[in-house]
């Protein structure tokens, strides 16, 4: 019986196939291309299964033999953020994105928030150019040994590991109004590093370098509040909460720094 | 822009309630004496009118707040890529308006401002019959109402917005209590414009 079945379910998912349209373009400075392909149907395929199909089979839904279509993918579940690209007008990750749950037929475009390498491939360094502008990470480097920093509530680790999930994606900045070819604003995913380091106890003690870097250009400010940051983070992550939280850190701190104070860092 | 990018915003956003925000209230609800008649609006009008220090009163709390309001608006407004066809939400309709109300209000108040305080300075008396005049047109009653209404969504929707870029409202929560707390703030504003406008027609 089992075997029928199995049989029956193999001949009904054989004839099915899926269409994919996709935005291709074959160098960072050449003029981008739609190409569609229909992909023999599998259960539970996503996005990245499919790609690779049209990969060991480069033939575009014209029949005409194409070259394979390039991405790029590392840890195929939702916690490296190679995968993002735009599918169905939405920045996500495409191994998240299981067929049986998208509309066909499924457009694939790359985030031309940032440079497009090539296909679906973009450069996302200009966030890591941020992130170290923002210094995110706990300074310990040192000529001896300093021991060990400040204990960290239990409860604060966990709301703080929430913001640790961020996996540098680039959904929020290619969902973000404000972060374009226009202006030069970070996106929302470098304010809330900056939030997670600076309540982090031993990260806490050089806060104000951080937030100096926030108020530069292209920092902070630069947020208008539409708020899709939040809505289309994969994670979860409260970015807005993060967000409002450095705007008020920075408000104190800008008076501090005008006025002068001897409580930079606490 | 540079450095001084985060002042200059944060510069924009306070002025955009002090002064600015609170004159559009005061004269909105000045504007209300015309319900009452001619009289009690041109008694008004005149108090207003013959402030002691006025020229200075005008110039620091409204003509030079409200242009730089104004021009730093606009750089921020064709600055940005609304992009509210792939996000329909609420807050990302809001971001498009603010921005589209702010430029309207460009046209909108340089419009007014030629129409009265210009027309005051080359002679004019303002007072109820001025505003009738105005009025009398179809269009302008139109034009006026839209106005008026883009002005109290702008200054309400913009003072949610103040909250967050100061961190005076940090959790969703405290958000979402401002937004209803704006809503009211832009119905009440908005009742008594309109309401003052159809007075003098």
């Amino acid at each position: 019986m089992a075997e029928t079945a199995v049989k029956e379910r193999n001949e009904a998912t054989a004839a099915k196939t899926v269409q994919f349209k996709i935005q291709r373009q074959d160098s960072p400075d050449s003029s981008p291309y739609w190409e569609t392909f229909n992909v023999p149907y599998r259960q539970n395929m996503n996005v990245i299964s499919a790609l690779m199909e049209i990969r060991r089979n480069p033939v575009n839904s014209e029949g005409k033999q194409t070259s394979p279509i390039q991405w790029e993918m590392n840890c195929l579940e939702e916690v490296c953020g190679a995968c993002s690209m735009v599918i169905n007008g939405r920045p996500r990750q495409s191994c998240t994105a299981l067929v049986d749950q998208l509309t066909q037929p499924i457009t694939l475009e790359p985030m031309r928030t940032f440079p497009v390498v090539r296909d679906l491939v973009v450069d996302r360094e200009v966030m890591f150019d941020s992130l170290k502008k923002v210094k995110a990470w706990v300074p310990i480097d040192g000529t001896y040994d300093l021991g060990e920093g400040p204990r960290m509530p239990e409860r604060k680790r966990q709301w703080a590991y929430e913001l640790s999930k961020c996996m540098t994606c680039g959904v929020c900045l290619e969902a973000c109004p404000n972060v374009n070819d226009k202006t030069n604003f970070i996106g929302p995913a470098l304010i809330s590093q900056v939030r997670l380091f600076n309540s982090h106890p031993t990260g806490a003690m050089n806060r104000d370098e951080r937030l100096d870097a926030l108020m530069q250009d292209g920092g902070l400010a630069e947020c208008g509040n539409s708020q899709n940051c939040v809505v289309a983070c994969p994670k979860g992550i409260p970015l807005t909460t993060s967000i409002a939280a450095m705007n008020r850190a920075a408000s104190v701190y800008s008076f501090k720094r005008f006025f002068g104070s001897d409580h930079m860092v606490d | 822009m540079r450095d001084s990018d985060f002042a200059l915003r944060r510069l924009h956003s306070l002025l955009g309630i002090i002064p600015i925000g609170l004159f559009l209230t005061q004269h909105l609800i000045i504007n209300h004496f015309a319900t009452q008649g001619v009289e009690a609006f041109n008694t008004a009008s005149d108090f207003m009118g013959n402030l002691p220090f006025v020229l200075w009163l005008e110039w620091i709390v409204i003509y030079i707040p409200l242009m730089f309001h104004a021009f730093f608006g606009l750089y921020i407004a064709f600055t940005a890529k609304p992009n509210t066809n792939r996000y329909g939400t609420y807050r990302n309709w809001m971001f498009s308006l603010q921005r589209i109300t702010g430029v309207f209000l460009v046209i909108f108040i340089a419009w007014h401002i030629w129409q009265t305080r210009i027309q005051k300075a080359l002679g004019a008396d303002v007072d109820f019959d001025m505003m009738a005049d105005i009025l009398a047109n179809p269009f302008m009653i139109a034009f006026y109402v839209v106005g008026v209404i883009s002005a109290t969504f702008h200054f309400a929707n913009g003072f949610w917005s103040f909250l967050v870029t100061w961190g005076i409202t940090q959790s969703p929560r405290s958000q979402r209590i401002s937004t209803y707390v704006m809503m009211g703030l832009f119905l009440a504003l908005s009742v008594i414009g309109i309401r003052a406008i159809f007075a003098f027609v």
